[in-house]
């Protein structure tokens, strides 16, 4: 593989991570911001592969019988092993806790969902109905103390 | 809107700083300091032909086993957040197609068997004991998929996995009875891509390959009894 195509893959890495970093900011679906994490992860072990690669050179592994003039780098191969299991793991239990956000306020919108929240929170504290759901709750409270019960 | 645009500047800009990170990295000429001796002496040293094995067994075996107790964390967080037993064995779940249970019925064994194959043979071809673990969880999870009412018990998932993560720790115990470091493979590295050889790396592949499939499968179980549930 030339030095062309590995710039290639280079770039095909980092939009990857562009693209989950992107979705991470600009989607407001939970689901959505776990695969946008999953896309962004994707990236990231691309480049970690791609930090051990040598032009020309063969996997890791001997061929009985065979002879190989150069090998790429087995360390970084190893470290996108952990690295993917890692991932499941966050991934499933930011899924887990997705799904329990939607057992309890019956949807996955970020802003519905913070809109509910904060709505609970202030029933809890006594506080009148927010007129802005974006004015996070502390701050009315602490503007509107004669609410206090 | 004018928080979509600040978020997609962000996003080009983070590419953008990643980009300039990696352009001044001696990309396709890695300095290699470990990599190297661990090339030169891996296999006269572990014996394993599939030198990342070697890596991610041998010299990160303690490693691997903290990695193995974040999925075990991971997969106990699942069951903590969604709840134990709730919506068990949901009988208002409908059985899958014909297509779905013939197709369940022959794949299973074959599953089991490319499983199987992934993890005993990891020292020797690309693949190992969290490879072939994920096929082993998947062999089990489809047949849930085509008949909802029949759900293996999860208490076997975890006899399978405690017994499977204990044999990965007295195999590591084992070495420090022969004076050697923990984790250290031991019976002799043998001969280079000979399905037995590399001493011990095969029980600890096979060990993290049941634990891994019983957790994974246990985990994707939760998920769907909580579908079902609802």
């Amino acid at each position: 593989m030339s030095q062309s195509s590995l710039s290639i893959l280079l770039l095909g890495a980092l939009g990857l991570v562009g693209i989950g970093v992107g979705g991470l900011v600009l989607s407001r679906n939970l689901y959505r911001l776990v695969l946008a994490l999953a896309v962004a992860e994707t990236g990231g072990n691309l480049l970690l592969v791609l930090a051990g690669f040598r032009p020309g050179a063969a996997a890791p592994i001997i061929e009985p019988g065979r002879a190989v003039a150069a090998m790429v780098d087995p360390v970084p191969q190893a470290m996108v092993l952990t690295s993917i299991v890692i991932g499941v793991g966050v991934q499933a239990f930011a899924l887990g806790l997705a799904i329990r956000a939607r057992a309890a306020y019956g949807s996955l919108d970020m802003d519905e969902l913070r809109g509910r929240m904060e709505a609970d929170i202030d029933a809890e504290a006594g506080a009148p109905p927010a007129a802005s759901q974006h004015a996070p709750a502390i701050a009315r409270l602490a503007g509107q103390p004669e609410a206090k019960p | 809107m004018l928080t979509r645009y600040g978020a997609l500047i962000f996003a080009a800009g983070f590419a953008f700083f990643l980009f300039v990170l990696f352009a001044g990295q001696p990309l396709g000429a890695p300095p290699m300091t470990v990599g190297r001796a661990v090339l030169d002496q891996a296999p006269a040293a572990v014996g394993a032909a599939n030198i990342v094995t070697s890596v991610v067994l041998a010299y990160r075996g303690i490693d691997t086993m903290g990695e193995l107790a974040i999925l075990f964390a991971a997969s106990t967080a699942v069951g903590l957040v969604l709840g134990r037993g709730r919506g068990h064995a949901a009988p208002t779940a409908e059985p899958g197609g014909f297509i779905l249970q013939a197709g369940v019925d022959l794949l299973f064994p074959l599953l089991l068997v490319v499983g199987f194959y992934i993890i005993l043979h990891g020292h020797l071809t690309p693949g190992g004991g969290f490879q072939g673990g994920v096929v082993l969880a998947a062999a089990f999870v489809l047949p849930v998929l085509a008949r909802p009412a029949e759900q293996p018990s999860h208490g076997a998932m975890a006899w399978v996995e405690g017994l499977a993560g204990t044999a990965f720790i007295v195999t590591g115990l084992a070495a420090l009875a022969f004076d050697r470091a923990f984790l250290a493979p031991l019976l002799g590295a043998g001969q280079l891509g000979a399905l037995v050889s590399a001493g011990t790396l095969p029980i600890l592949y096979l060990a993290v390959g049941l634990k891994v499939g019983a957790e994974l499968a246990s985990l994707l179980l939760r998920f769907t009894e909580e579908e079902a549930a609802r």
